[in-house]
């Protein structure tokens, strides 16, 4: 058995970095491609549709008075530079994204990050805080309605290789991987709930089992615990690799930011 | 879970419900409320003869909009109305919503005045599994009047831990 | 405590006009504990009044069973132009306010 698995591992290391294998030949989208809003009750479709009871646009709204906020020594807000948010419209859909300056593979979050630590010379925000949350949901839903624009190239294939690694590794005492789930049984029923695809078009959502606003990465965190498997810090480089081969198995589905779920 | 009435024992409801004292009435709701506890019931009749001082509830008036199965327990949409002309005569004085199977049964309490164009309200509430959910209305000509609406509550599938 | 008011902004005298209210706070219950299994004291909003040129014409008091996140919606009459005001607290004794203005014609 083990005899035959070392060179299985060599041929697919072979094949992930042979640059004339396309991406169709090793990652699969689930086909036809579905938000998870079309695998939710009528009450959370309804909560996401009502822009004023959608609970997570009191995020957007906090966001909207941070991006006007003065800080750091220059008393820079995110308006100094960018001017309004609409400004934002598209931004979302080239992340996660190969940060020229580190040459590391960033998200969104990250960016907004980096802006305030390099640009404003203020202290970043804490992952998953109410600010985080509130400028992220903020800026990614000046994309609502457009698909990401992710593409592999030599840059990010390793990212996007070692993202779909992970998609398919089976974890935890579960012994689930993500694929078990949101690949093979996507439709299918899970106690009272129909298996989503797992796509990460509505993030930051506002969680009804949360109570409150997530990322993508909490929602990553959950299902690790879910399957008994150990949860990793919140912007993890393992959590970025998934986050960016979801991005592209998202496929054209629009941004639905900021969603909702139960 | 609701069960089918006959048309004798419909009449014997309505019968009960209109001219009964509370404490019949309150039993014949009870039954409705099975997996409640009789000590969950005492907490939110007591709860209810604060609001009425003991004067006669009945059902009807009131009416309470909630799914029959809810996603989350932590947030159930609802909307309460009571049919009233909302006069400075005839008007809602106040709406309370009870669940008598939370931690602490007494959800809200909504007071209109003057200027408050209907006798409706909308919000999220959390429930603690499974129940009827009660709604309240006081009258300004004295009368109190009952809603109940049975809510299944459905949990994760997926144990989160984030 | 981030907070939407939706008022419309223009009325006919006499008109059922809506009235919305969505406020950011956790509705603490008291019954969860912290990532260090320290309990979280019970902190709720526990009281909203919306007045109209003055005058309480809605008063919401509210308990752990209200949903994290307090979304209202009511109906008052459009009687004269001017302002609605909200006024809200929580059991740790934070308070919050909005006010809208509103032409009625």
């Amino acid at each position: 058995m083990s005899g035959y698995r070392l060179p299985l591992i060599l041929i697919a290391g072979w094949l992930a970095a042979a640059p004339g294998v396309s991406v169709a030949q090793t990652a699969v989208r689930p086909q036809p491609l579905k938000s998870g809003i079309e695998f939710t009750g009528p009450e959370v479709r309804a909560l996401q549709e009502d822009e004023f009871a959608n609970p997570a646009m009191l995020w957007i709204t906090r966001g909207a008075a941070l991006w006007q906020q003065p800080v750091g020594p220059a008393q820079q807000s995110c308006a100094s530079c960018h001017g309004d948010v609409a400004t934002m419209k598209g931004v979302a859909t080239h992340y996660p994204q190969i940060d020229k300056g580190s040459a590391r593979l960033i998200n969104l979050e990250g960016r907004i990050q980096q802006c305030r630590e390099v640009r404003q010379q203020t202290a970043p925000l804490r992952y998953e805080s109410e600010d985080l949350l509130a400028l992220t949901a903020l800026v990614r839903m000046q994309s609502r309605g457009m698909p990401l624009a992710i593409e592999i190239d030599p840059q990010n294939r390793r990212h996007f290789e070692r993202g779909r690694e992970l998609y398919y590794r089976r974890v935890g005492q579960m012994n689930l991987s993500c694929a078990n789930c949101h690949q093979d049984n996507w439709g299918k029923r899970l106690g009272p709930e129909t298996i989503s695809q797992g796509q990460g078009n509505p993030y930051p959502i506002y969680r009804l089992e949360w109570q409150t606003m997530g990322s993508l990465h909490r929602r990553l965190r959950a299902c690790l615990s879910g399957v008994r498997a150990e949860m990793l810090p919140y912007g993890a480089p393992e959590y970025l690799d998934l986050e960016l081969y979801l991005a592209w198995r998202s496929g054209d589905l629009p941004i639905e930011t900021p969603g909702v779920r139960r | 879970m609701k069960s089918m009435l006959t048309r004798r024992s419909f009449l014997v409801h309505i019968a009960v419900l209109a001219a009964a004292p509370l404490a019949v009435v309150r039993r014949a709701f009870a039954q409705q409320f099975a997996q409640q506890t009789e000590a969950q019931t005492a907490a939110v009749n007591a709860l209810i003869d604060k609001i009425t001082g003991g004067a006669p509830l009945a059902r009807g008036r009131v009416k309470l909009d909630i799914p029959t199965l809810a996603d989350n327990g932590n947030s159930v949409s609802l909307r309460v109305l009571v049919d009233s002309p909302m006069t400075a005569a005839d008007h809602v004085k106040s709406i309370h919503l009870f669940a008598p199977r939370n931690p602490r049964p007494a959800v809200a309490a909504f007071y209109f005045g003057p200027g408050a164009g209907r006798a409706q309200v909308s919000t999220r509430i959390r429930l603690s599994g499974s129940q009827g959910v009660m709604a309240v209305a006081a009258l300004s000509d004295g009368s109190f009047w009952l809603a109940v609406a049975d809510v299944a509550v459905t949990v994760s599938a997926c144990w989160d831990a984030s | 405590m981030a907070a939407r008011i939706s008022v419309p902004q223009n009325a006919r005298r006499g008109d059922n006009i809506e009235i919305r209210v969505a406020i950011q706070h956790p509705m603490e219950t008291g019954y969860r504990t912290d990532d260090n299994g320290t309990a979280i004291p019970k902190n709720v909003i526990n009281k909203l009044v919306c007045r109209y040129n003055g005058v309480e014409v809605f008063r919401a008091e509210m308990g752990s069973g209200i949903a994290a996140n307090p979304y209202l919606s009511f109906f008052i009459v459009a009687a004269n132009s001017g302002e609605l005001r909200f006024d809200w607290g929580d059991d740790s004794g934070a308070t919050g306010s909005e006010r809208a203005s509103i032409i009625v014609a």
